[in-house]
């Protein structure tokens, strides 16, 4: 079984066997006359190569490779207009920033959060569905709707259910209990990871449910047959097997979960309650008020630690990834 | 589980049975039908419980229609406690009360559609907008995505692992991140005030390329190997073998970039100074507080083709979903 990371970046002798070849099989045997043919396709590749990225790396260049390095630039300079060179200065007054820290910690405990509930909610669904049910597609597509639903309509269900006078705080009331400033108080935090989660589990769903499906039967036969009980089925074969797709979700998940600035921001505004105040509101913040080096700064550390954790994770899955064989 | 069903609904079937000594069999025969039972119960249960779970997600889409069709009267009554201004939340006429979730209108009316569609012109200037700055960068990403996902997963070149993390790496990326920059790209290319600077970028967007190229990869070699010895040219094979089969990853992508940029929020706000120009996503946000009595028309027009795109390629969107993540 192929993992997200081979799956990404591939072995060479992976990748000419073809996905259909490579299962089990480190080395495919060698077809006759393969090689002769590969060497003359080889020859004009590169070329062909440079000609079907022209477009997409023109474009990856202008827009968001050069940007990165004017960005970098920025943040080492006092001034975005003629500045001089202050090395890393910029980042020793931001880390000494007490906004910026909370606005890192509390990015990093959103994210902490709602991404492996995120992962947790939507296997469990998609093991649900996985069994002997009716209307399964509907009810795929029921999970998925959350999806496609626009920003300014989530919004404006979002401020009649959570706002002082809204409808659960009517429920509250009717049930003699106190009502509670939902976005003005620390419970604002767990109104946008609901939010996040109604958002995204359903697309995780999907992934797993393909990654469920995907598990060849005869393994749980065979487990069974050798005495293992449901739940040491399901961690040992089920958990197991998942992990490529596990890996997937969890970068789809950290990228829904910078997204859900766009309904935070458009409910609360910029200066929300302070556990939902996140990095991008401070970046926001500060390209409002001006402070490029901050904002740049800001922006640079945050891409090093998405990279650190992009790196990591390959390192780990690869590890996972020899162990399953 | 299927095999032990059958012979348990034949032998429901004929009653009559066919040896004599019918004591043990008639046991089997009830203990079948019982598990039968129980397992079409637990069926039951649990497809009941899901959608009790799937109406909490999909209840923001049923109450927008459904107030949608309420006379703005209606609306104001109903959501008279949340109101704009928060010095207000003091009044007593407030404090007490709250919003009242109402799903049948009194009245059906349409009045909330006649005023956004027809009454208020600008509305359709923004809807219009959206469209003009949706459609260039869905198919613009369509194009440049698939040629470079081609590269990406059937060709071989220097660099290309290094590059494709390059990719990754941006899509994690949030838009604050590059938002300065980007701003002063845009400036110097002359593309601020124009859709062009939201455009572009969206084509750009590194998300297009990594979906495809998922795709792409599980086409096998072979295939391409016997068409580079039939002689046919890449372009060929890409035109011809590759992009028919990759039509479910195109459509998903088509999908996802449609509401993603369907959705656009801070890019517009950014890049866009007159008010006129912006689409209908910051549109809404403004109108959201403002008037709510249309505001329930106006999401729901503006929900309608994100929903009824999902709907009618709902499975091409979910196949193209699990194709990128899964299969080993």
């Amino acid at each position: 079984m192929n993992t997200f990371w081979q799956r990404i970046f591939p072995a060479r002798r992976d990748r000419i066997g073809g996905a259909a070849g490579s299962e089990g099989k480190a080395q495919p045997p060698p077809r006759p006359g393969a090689a002769r043919r590969r060497i003359r396709l080889r020859l004009g590749e590169g070329g062909t190569a440079a000609l079907f990225l022209l477009p997409s790396l023109a474009g990856f260049a202008v827009f968001f490779l050069v940007p990165f390095g004017v960005g970098f630039y920025y943040s080492l300079v006092d001034s975005p207009i003629d500045g001089s060179f202050v090395g890393l200065r910029n980042y020793a007054d931001l880390l000494a920033n007490e906004v910026f820290r909370r606005a890192a910690l509390h990015t990093l405990l959103f994210t902490a959060v709602s991404v492996p509930l995120n992962m947790a909610l939507s296997l469990a669904l998609a093991m649900l569905l996985n069994r002997n049910i009716y209307g399964r597609n509907w009810l795929r597509v029921g999970f998925l709707a959350p999806l496609v639903i626009p920003v300014a309509s989530v919004v404006l269900v979002w401020q009649v259910m959570f706002d002082l006078n809204g409808t659960i705080n009517g429920w509250l009331h009717r049930l003699g209990r106190a009502p509670q400033d939902w976005m003005e108080s620390g419970a604002a935090f767990w109104v946008v990871v609901i939010v996040y989660l109604w958002k995204n589990v359903g697309y995780n769903m999907v992934l797993f449910l393909a990654g469920l499906q995907n598990i060849p039967p005869e393994y749980y036969e065979a487990a069974s047959i050798d005495g293992a009980g449901k739940f040491r089925q399901w961690r040992t074969i089920t958990l197991t097997y998942l992990t490529p797709t596990a890996f997937f979700v969890f970068i789809m998940s950290i990228i829904h979960s910078f997204k859900v600035f766009r309904e935070t921001y458009m409910i609360a505004g910029e200066y929300p309650q302070e556990r939902i105040y996140m990095l991008q509101h401070y970046m926001n913040n500060m390209f409002q008020s001006l402070d490029y080096q901050k904002l740049t700064s800001a922006a640079f550390l945050m891409a090093v630690v998405i990279v650190a954790l992009v790196f990591v994770l390959f390192r780990v899955e690869r590890s996972i990834s020899k162990s399953i064989g | 589980m299927q095999s032990n069903a059958k012979p348990a609904a034949a032998a429901a079937d004929a009653p009559r049975p066919k040896r004599p000594p019918a004591n043990r069999p008639q046991a089997a025969v009830v203990k079948r039908a019982v598990r039968k039972l129980a397992k079409e119960a637990r069926k039951t249960a649990l497809t009941a419980a899901l959608i009790g779970l799937v109406t909490i997600f999909l209840f923001p889409i049923a109450l927008t229609v459904t107030n949608s069709l309420m006379a703005e009267s209606e609306i104001a009554i109903n959501f008279f406690a949340i109101s704009e201004d928060k010095s207000n939340a003091s009044d007593p006429r407030i404090a007490g009360t709250y919003v009242h979730l109402k799903w049948i209108p009194d009245r059906v009316t349409i009045a909330q559609y006649y005023e956004v569609l027809v009454k208020k012109q600008q509305f359709l200037i923004m809807f219009w907008n959206s469209v003009r700055m949706v459609v260039p960068i869905i198919a613009g990403q369509l194009a440049v995505a698939s040629l470079a996902a081609y590269a990406f997963a059937l060709l071989r070149f220097p660099m290309r692992e290094p590059l494709f993390f390059a990719y990754i790496v941006t899509m994690l990326m949030p838009f604050q991140v590059t938002l300065v920059p980007n701003f002063i790209v845009a400036d110097k290319l002359g593309l601020l005030n124009t859709y062009s600077a939201i455009i572009l970028p969206g084509v750009f967007g590194a998300f297009g390329v990594f979906l495809l190229r998922q795709f792409m990869m599980y086409i096998p070699y072979a295939y391409i190997e016997a068409a580079r010895a039939d002689g046919a040219s890449h372009l060929h094979i890409f035109a011809r073998i590759v992009l028919p089969m990759c039509k479910p990853g195109l459509a998903a992508l088509a999908i996802l970039v449609f509401v993603d940029s369907w959705n656009m929020i801070e890019q517009p706000l950014i890049f866009l100074h007159d008010a006129i120009k912006q689409p209908l996503s910051v549109y809404l946000s403004v109108i959201s507080e403002g008037a709510r009595g249309i505001a329930f028309a106006a999401c729901a027009i503006y929900m309608a083709p994100t929903l009824l795109v999902m709907l009618y390629a709902e499975q091409h969107l979910i196949e193209g979903i699990q194709l990128s993540g899964i299969k080993g």
